[in-house]
């Protein structure tokens, strides 16, 4: 099992400059600027086959390169680290933890892009984490790795850390700029895309924490070590942050290709189901992807070993398969009731809405007063069908992905949990009283 | 929608806010952060740190007030407020207790720890307790999710709490001892 990120994650004091420099950090600053070009590191991260750790899986080396480079024009690299998905919190333990990791990504990754003043974008709520960052901030610069001429390559960095105000859509790159800019975190039209006018018009990265983490053992070691961990086009470790009911949830880092089946079971990991009992669904990958029932977690449809890489968790597409996102992985327990929980969800979405594009506004507000009505017993069969309805109406309709991934995980949870929304149809009283846990033949476990 | 709370031109502070010499200091580290002419980029870290130098909320006044340190219109400050949920447009009860009851903290029980948080203070949420100690609100998904169910106040979070841990931790936050591990 090989730890990239939280190596030395329970090594006293790795959130001070000494420990963490003592563990062989800032390595990766060293070789870049003393030893590399900017155009080396890129090719690295190319190599590397690293994907956006944010949720959409794109490789960052690529996104690195679609970075316009005008003259004279400033550029710059946002963190975010406004990890509001509902079950993700690995970027917060990565920071609380080895805050200098983040710092050394952000150097490296920086001096690759050429940019000279950088900003981690950080939720509101997490203003200690804030504190932590600014800490280990302050001993970068008293240290020579912030600053001007840094160890006197020529290239110069400040690094900020601005935090949001509690909104959960400016985890979207254009909001976090809009938020940025010291405005409401309404998402931009693209184009253009940041990567031309981002931050006040300017070139702009935006990377999530993890991605940029992970640049530093991909510059110390080489993209080409880094790829051998993992299978296929899912290359590298990836944190999971695991919530739900499970005997051990918390933090952990994964190589990618190991089984479901093992990360929810094994001793290394989750440990299985709190409490000894069953596995009823999960979500592999944050609240907005597509519930998975217990026959297809550990299992693709077709029978074969479901893994933990972004492919074998969407094998299936929107039939039988979900998706790895943001690697907020929330297991439910044989009690859980499945309609309660996705109009807890759409409940979330229904709050964050911008409130921009009425296709999003309305839609999530009626698809949760609909799910409130089946919850509770007095909703009717039409209802079932009506929200697969106001799916369509939101899908493809909108500024930014909020409406889609507020429908898509509805359309999920309908499709592979029908018999329990018609249940709560059919039975209105007992529907009030207790959840339908494992009942029905089709969702009974072995 | 998060920007559904209309600014309540009623809610007032009686005097005029100003800065300490200290705070002052801080708020120009910030805004030093930004280049010339986007200073307006350090608006919602004043803000956080207005509201905890005013009294927990921020007042026409105090909005008014980091407008001016700003150079900005006073709308864009309402605009910056109403949209973020963590400020507070009312006054607020000395401890605000946000209860995170996003999906995952509820499949471990948010739902009972907000219904027992108010039966205990005998509140509801969105209330504050006569004595203007409590404030009892919900909250969306805080990241704690695997160490829920959990709360927030001000900048501590207190995780895998349960009936008994909450009742203690309202004693404690009572008798003024806000360090509290939990
Ligand atoms: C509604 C919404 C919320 C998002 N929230 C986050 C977030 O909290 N953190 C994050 O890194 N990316 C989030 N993203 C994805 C970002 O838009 C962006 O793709 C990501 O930060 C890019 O970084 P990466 O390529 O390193 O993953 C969100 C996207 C959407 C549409
Ligand atoms: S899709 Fe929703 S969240 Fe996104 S811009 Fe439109 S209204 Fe705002
Ligand atoms: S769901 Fe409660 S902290 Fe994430």
């Amino acid at each position: 099992m090989r730890r990239l990120l939280l190596e030395h994650d329970q090594v006293p004091g790795i959130e001070t400059y000494e420990v963490y420099r003592k563990q062989g950090g800032y390595r990766s600053v060293e070789k870049a600027l003393k030893k590399m070009s900017p155009e080396d590191v890129l090719e690295e991260v190319k190599k590397s086959g690293l994907r956006g750790r944010g949720g959409a899986g794109f490789p960052t080396g690529m996104k690195w390169s679609f970075l316009a480079k005008p003259e004279g024009v400033p550029r710059h690299l946002l963190c975010n680290a406004d990890e509001s998905e509902p079950g993700t919190f690995k970027d917060r333990y990565l920071m609380e933890k080895i805050p200098h990791l983040l710092i050394e990504g952000m150097i490296t990754s920086s001096y690759a892009l050429g940019a000279n003043v950088s900003y981690i974008y950080i939720r509101g709520e997490y203003m200690w984490v804030l504190d932590i960052l600014e800490k280990a901030v302050a001993e970068a610069y008293d240290n020579g790795w912030l600053g001007k001429n840094i160890l006197g390559s020529g290239f110069d960095l400040d690094l900020y850390v601005c935090p949001g105000g509690g909104a959960y859509i400016c985890g979207e790159e254009t909001a976090l700029i809009e938020s940025l800019e010291g405005k409401r975190g309404n998402p931009r039209m693209k184009p253009p895309f940041p990567a031309v006018a981002g931050l006040w018009g300017r070139p702009t990265v935006v990377n999530n924490v993890e991605s940029i983490a992970a640049v530093v053992p991909i510059v110390n070691d080489g993209g080409d070590e880094y790829a051998k961990i993992g299978v296929g086009r899912s290359t590298g470790t990836k944190l999971i942050s695991a919530c739900g009911n499970l005997e051990r949830p918390g933090v952990y880092e994964i190589e990618m290709g190991i089984t479901v089946e093992e990360f929810i079971y094994g001793d290394d990991y989750c440990r299985g189901i709190a409490k000894g009992k069953k596995l009823k669904a999960c979500v592999p990958g944050g609240s907005s992807v597509p519930i998975l029932p217990h026959y297809l977690v550990t299992k693709t449809a077709t029978g074969e070993d479901r893994l933990m890489t972004y492919e074998s968790l969407a094998e299936g597409g929107f039939e039988s398969g979900s998706m790895l996102g943001s690697g907020g992985f929330i297991v439910f327990d044989e009690d859980q009731c499945i309609v309660r929980n996705t109009w807890n969800f759409a409940r979330f979405y229904a709050h964050e809405s911008c409130g921009q594009c009425s296709p999003c506004r309305e839609g999530t507000g009626w698809m949760e007063k609909v799910l409130n009505r089946l919850e509770h017993g007095q909703g009717n069969m039409r209802d079932i069908d009506l929200l697969a309805d106001i799916n369509k109406k939101i899908e493809g309709n909108t500024i930014c992905p909020l409406g889609d991934a507020a429908a898509w995980p509805v359309a999920a949870a309908i499709r592979h949990f029908r018999d329990e929304f018609e249940w709560h149809v059919n039975h209105r009283e007992e529907a009030q009283k207790r959840n339908y846990g494992l009942i029905s033949e089709k969702t009974a476990s072995a | 929608m998060s920007s559904t709370t209309p600014v309540d031109m009623s809610l007032r502070h009686s005097e005029k806010p100003q800065f300490s010499e200290e705070k002052m200091a801080e708020v120009q580290r910030i805004i030093a952060q930004f280049p010339e002419g986007k200073e307006k980029s350090a608006l919602i870290r004043i803000l956080h740190i207005a509201e905890e130098e005013f009294g927990g909320w921020l007042s026409i006044e105090t909005m008014d007030y980091v407008a001016e340190i700003l150079e900005i219109q006073p709308i864009e400050v309402y605009e910056v407020a109403t949209f973020y949920t963590m400020f507070n447009l009312d006054k607020t009860g000395k401890y605000v207790f946000e209860v995170c009851r996003t999906g995952p903290c509820m499949l471990v029980g948010s739902d009972q720890l907000i219904e027992h948080i108010g039966k205990k203070l005998n509140i509801k949420v969105g209330e504050t307790t006569a004595d203007g100690m409590f404030t009892l609100k919900t909250a969306e998904c805080l990241g704690a999710c695997g160490y829920g169910p959990m709360l927030q106040c001000g900048k501590k979070y207190h995780e895998h709490l349960t009936p008994e841990k909450v009742d203690q931790l309202i004693e404690a936050y009572r008798s003024g001892n806000t360090n509290t591990e939990s």
